[in-house]
């Protein structure tokens, strides 16, 4: 197919130019995709250690780098996607570059380097002792892609909304910090009690950080989760996501 | 070919709808030149962006059977925080030509020395100017936008870029909209004008020339 053999070209150059602006030439960016969860799982080792205060069934280090990396996945590229139209306005003067296409470098860009950040330090953490191998990567990597999958729809949800109303992008900024607490990023679902386990597993992020915990630390843990609820959410996300991607298409042309 | 069929555009404005035109067909061959005069706020620009494709008629078709460049000389086709060169590579990338190539022709056409590693958005809008109408040269089209008269940098500059575009190229066909008659005429085989939403073809320069004159001065009377 002609026409995906050119979105593939022009995904790839919208990847390579935001690569420029994200991380700079100065690699300061990118330093930073590995020093903000490692600082983060530092700080709050040093403070549980400090208090004595472990109230997880986990290994700390583990627990707090397999948490952050969920966030800084779904944050990231979710976030990331609110201001992806107007800093690239120019260059949809070129026929073949397209909304969808603006959006698709950056979901790919925050997908990878979440990725990377989170292996990166796994491997770190792993060789210095701090963190156990994990039981099963395959579990995982699964976790992994639902995630990713759940953050790529919400993005072309947020993306095309937060284009269309300022506000809506400030708003969006806020309800994600609010979400933190909820995201299943820091707690387990066997910590809470049945009531709450239950209304946890509404939120499709919990299952995803579930499963990664499971992949990390063995069956062991209890961990709960439901696959094929996160599945239909996804899917119940992207396609208005599409939709809204193509609205956008037409309204932000004409300036 | 481009051939356009019953091509309208509306904008949503405050409180409806505003149709730029309506129900515009205009057929452009290879090699052929057409010129498009039009007052400002005529739709020209519209116009061409939708024969380039970077936006789509909200009635009626457009086919384009051969390339088309994006509006020439545009200096707004550009990501302001990257560097000429990145601009550069950006642009290769989304027309599937070799960077390495265009590059040098672009540095020493657009004279634009260092400055091709600095941000795009530090360029004077002659710099600008100059880099985009190199770029445009570099990669090749069957069939050049041209976006009002190329008024790029100085005097011997605007030579050379008559000198690419008329000479070197003057095998591809050209679009040309303009609201100053006398470089379409100049370099047009054919001039259609735009008023009041209509495309009004003539194949006689003169009386395309006549028209739109005629179109301004009641334009002036009815403001009077």
């Amino acid at each position: 197919m002609a026409s995906a053999r050119i979105q593939r070209r022009i995904v790839g150059a919208l990847l390579l130019r935001e690569l420029l602006t994200r991380f700079g030439r100065h690699n300061i960016g990118f330093l930073w995709l590995f020093a903000e969860p490692m600082l983060f799982t530092l700080g709050v080792l040093g403070i549980w250690t400090l208090y004595h205060t472990n109230r997880t069934p986990f290994p700390l280090t583990a627990f707090c780098l397999s948490g952050y990396a969920t966030v800084l996945l779904w944050r990231n590229t979710i976030g990331r996607c609110g201001n992806a139209v107007e800093p690239n306005r120019a260059l949809m003067h070129h026929r073949n570059v397209k909304v969808i296409d603006l959006f698709l470098a950056r979901i790919v860009l925050e997908i990878s380097g979440a990725s990377v950040s989170f292996v990166v330090l796994l491997v770190i953490f792993m060789l210095m002792g701090a963190i156990a191998p994990p039981d099963d990567v395959i579990k995982m990597i699964v976790a992994w892609g639902m995630l990713a999958w759940f953050s790529a729809s919400m993005a072309l949800i947020v993306g095309p909304l937060a284009t269309l109303s300022e506000p809506f992008e400030r708003f969006w900024h806020v309800f994600a910090y609010l979400f933190l607490p909820a995201s299943g990023a820091f707690f387990a679902v066997a910590m809470l009690s049945p009531h709450l386990q239950s209304i946890a597993l509404w939120v499709p992020t919990v299952s995803c950080a579930e499963l990664l915990r499971e992949g990390l630390f063995g069956p062991s843990i209890g961990a709960r989760y439901d696959l094929y609820y996160v599945a239909v959410v996804n899917l119940a996300l992207m396609i208005p996501g599409l939709l809204l991607t193509r609205h956008i298409q037409v309204t932000v042309e004409g300036e | 070919m481009i051939s356009l069929r019953n091509v309208s555009k509306y904008y949503r404005v405050r409180g409806g709808t505003h149709a730029v035109f309506e129900d515009i067909s205009l057929d452009i061959q290879r090699g052929e030149k057409v010129g498009i005069l039009g007052r400002n706020g005529a739709g020209k620009s519209t116009l061409i962006r939708l024969i380039s494709g970077s936006e789509s008629p909200s009635r009626g078709s457009i086919e384009r059977t051969m390339s088309v460049s994006w509006p020439l000389a545009l200096t707004s086709a550009f990501q302001g925080s990257l560097t000429g060169v990145d601009n550069i590579h950006f642009i290769a990338r989304v027309y599937g030509v070799d960077a390495g190539e265009i590059i040098p022709y672009v540095q020493s056409f657009s004279e634009l020395g260092y400055y091709l590693d600095e941000p795009v958005k530090s360029y004077s809008s002659g710099m600008r100017a100059r880099l985009a109408f190199a770029l445009s040269m570099a990669v090749e089209f069957e069939c050049f936008l041209i976006d009002e008269v190329i008024s790029v940098g100085d005097a011997r500059f605007h030579d050379r870029c008559a000198h690419e575009l008329f000479e070197r190229r003057g095998d591809r066909a050209m679009v040309i909209v303009s609201h100053e008659p006398h470089f379409i005429q100049k370099h047009c085989d054919r001039v259609c004008v735009l008023v009041d939403g209509r495309l009004v073809k003539f194949d006689n320069a003169d009386l395309a020339l006549a028209f739109y004159e005629e179109s301004i001065r009641l334009a002036r009377t009815d403001a009077a």
